[in-house]
């Protein structure tokens, strides 16, 4: 306590290594200039023509179907990409086969190729003229210009955070654990979900996580396959795009500050739940 | 050769079935989620044959395109390298009120949508922005020209390079360094003849993939360049040009040329992971 009280507060512990203030001066006029000035004109900016207009905004059934589609698909693919991505992750991982080192790789092709990309090549697949498309086309099943098709778009965004996040949990975990699990008899299914399982669920929440945070505000490699129908197939970020081009940018600044507040809250939420499950599996 | 070999240990081992349907099941998604998209895109581009390939890339727009690509990267890679040698200095070689905080702001990017990336300077240089009209009056513009991309790329790639680089920097501590100003070396002979070649793979690997993603962001970009065709017109959005216009050839063409440098990217990523494992900081890449 008392040494606690002697000490003078410091900014800055002392250090013998030099640099501090230039590295600290450039990073913070560097930060305000690119993110903290930015995000004042985003937290203030719609407020200027009062409550009512931000709330017209928000409450549009326009916006809110936007945004219902933005979180919902988001929701939806990440939860495809758990379950596929945790299968994907288990086979780089636990299996030797011919190929696995190109595959692995190729997993960061949704972070490399850019995302007018994809969305131009998924429009292509999926349209009714197109390779998986005219498929379904027959039977009346459109897949894009439909939410099925901006899930899609947003499946193969967020494809690589749960493989990414499962695999470094699955490749440290010890031997041991499942070696104890035979021993007593576990069958090799079993030992999977009751012993595996619970270990790499704190990273599938994670990567979870990041899959939804990512899709959430995805816009180029929806788009193209969305077809960007009113109330149907619109996303949020498209309705940022259209405030702005008439020059609304109350209206424009109101949805983003709306979507990065959702997004800010349920990570905050997601974080939570996974820092309390890896609280009670320790 | 061989196609698929057994775990060594045995409590390891899966039954055959599952793991035939488990190797199953993941390649039949990564071919339908990854595969078939990027073999579309040359698919596409190819569909009319090389002369068509080539006629749409020889375009006088989209070559511009592609210079402008290339010269927004070249802008915006070496401020965020800058910006992350800076950042990771200060992060990890000295204790200060408020690192969390800190590392919090540097991560906010990635959970931003681009769109609202661009949006925000939309918000302060455009017409009705609030440094705007100002601006305007002293005759310079910065939304729908070179300037505004330049910003709004910046800021969608301002993590790469930071996030990379401290806890690479973090699990090397500050030893060495200390050493070298015990030994009376200056601030700039310590960290370019000390730090800088215990980090310079990490580095490389962080501004590659900083200046993949400034190639190829669309959102941020879309929003504040105007997309003028031949002069504020990257590749990514002279493929959305392109493909409103029903050019499709021509659009997959230019997409073409944006998936091979993907290719590059992965290509050289997986390299300076087998190759220099230890002198990376391993993190994920968003």
């Amino acid at each position: 306590m008392t040494d606690a009280v002697a000490r003078r507060w410091r900014f800055v512990e002392p250090s013998a290594l030099p640099g501090f203030k230039p590295a600290m001066g450039f990073t913070m006029v560097y930060l305000s200039f690119f993110l903290l000035l930015p995000l004042a004109a985003l937290i203030l900016r719609p407020w200027e023509h009062g409550w009512d207009h931000v709330w017209k905004v928000i409450s549009a059934p326009r916006t809110l179907d936007a945004l219902k589609l933005s979180f919902g698909a988001a929701f939806f693919a990440a939860c495809i990409n758990a379950v596929f991505g945790t299968i994907v992750a288990w086979v780089l991982v636990r299996y030797d086969f011919f190929g696995r080192r190109l595959l692995d790789a190729f997993v960061d092709l949704p972070f490399a190729l850019p995302t007018a990309v994809a969305g131009i090549s998924l429009a292509a697949i999926y349209a009714p003229n197109g390779m998986v498309g005219k498929v379904f086309a027959p039977h009346d099943i459109m897949i894009a210009y439909t939410p099925i098709g901006v899930m899609i778009a947003l499946i193969f965004v967020g494809f690589p955070f749960v493989v990414r996040s499962i695999q470094p949990v699955l490749e440290d975990m010890s031997v041991e654990v499942e070696e104890a699990a035979a021993t007593l008899g576990a069958g090799r299914i079993r030992t999977i979900i009751q012993v595996v399982f619970p270990v790499i669920f704190p990273a599938l929440t994670a990567g979870f996580s990041l899959a939804f945070a990512r899709a959430v505000g995805e816009y180029g490699s929806v788009i193209f396959i969305a077809g960007n129908i009113q109330n149907v197939t619109e996303i949020a970020p498209l309705l940022i795009v259209m405030r702005l081009e008439e020059f609304d940018y109350a209206g424009a600044a109101a949805v983003g500050l709306v979507m990065l507040t959702l997004s800010v809250v349920l990570l905050f939420v997601l974080n939570l739940i996974q820092s309390w499950i890896s609280r009670r599996g320790a | 050769m061989y196609l698929s070999r057994p775990a060594k240990n045995p409590a390891r081992r899966d039954p055959t079935l599952l793991a035939g349907v488990m190797i199953g099941v993941a390649i039949i998604y990564l071919v339908f989620v990854l595969f078939l998209p990027l073999f579309t895109v040359f698919f596409e581009a190819l569909r009319k044959g090389f002369g068509d390939y080539f006629r749409g890339l020889a375009d006088r727009d989209a070559l511009s395109a592609i210079k402008l690509t290339l010269l927004i990267a070249a802008i915006a890679a070496p401020l965020n390298t800058v910006f992350g040698l800076a950042a990771a200095w200060c992060v990890t070689k000295f204790e200060f009120f408020g690192k969390n905080v800190l590392l919090t702001l540097i991560d906010l990017p990635f959970s931003i949508s681009p769109v609202i990336s661009g949006l925000v300077y939309v918000l302060l240089y455009g017409a009705n922005g609030w440094f705007g009209p100002t601006l305007d009056a002293w005759g310079i513009q910065i939304i729908f020209t070179v300037t505004g991309i330049v910003l709004a790329t910046t800021l969608v790639t301002l993590p790469f390079v930071a996030r990379e680089l401290i806890p690479l920097m973090q699990g090397q501590g500050t030893d060495e360094e200390a050493a070298a100003a015990t030994l009376g070396a200056g601030g700039l002979r310590t960290f370019f003849l000390v730090t800088l070649p215990n980090i310079k793979w990490g580095l490389m690997y962080g501004v590659l993939l900083c200046t993949a993603r400034a190639m190829g962001e669309f959102g941020a970009v879309a929003v504040v360049s105007g997309k003028i065709r031949g002069q504020t017109a990257t590749m990514p959005l002279q493929v959305e040009i392109l493909y409103n216009e029903y050019n499709f050839v021509a659009a997959f063409a230019v997409a073409s040329l944006l998936a091979l440098f993907a290719l590059i990217t992965l290509a050289v990523k997986t390299f300076l992971e087998a190759r220099f494992a230890h002198e990376l900081a391993a993190q994920r890449w968003r």
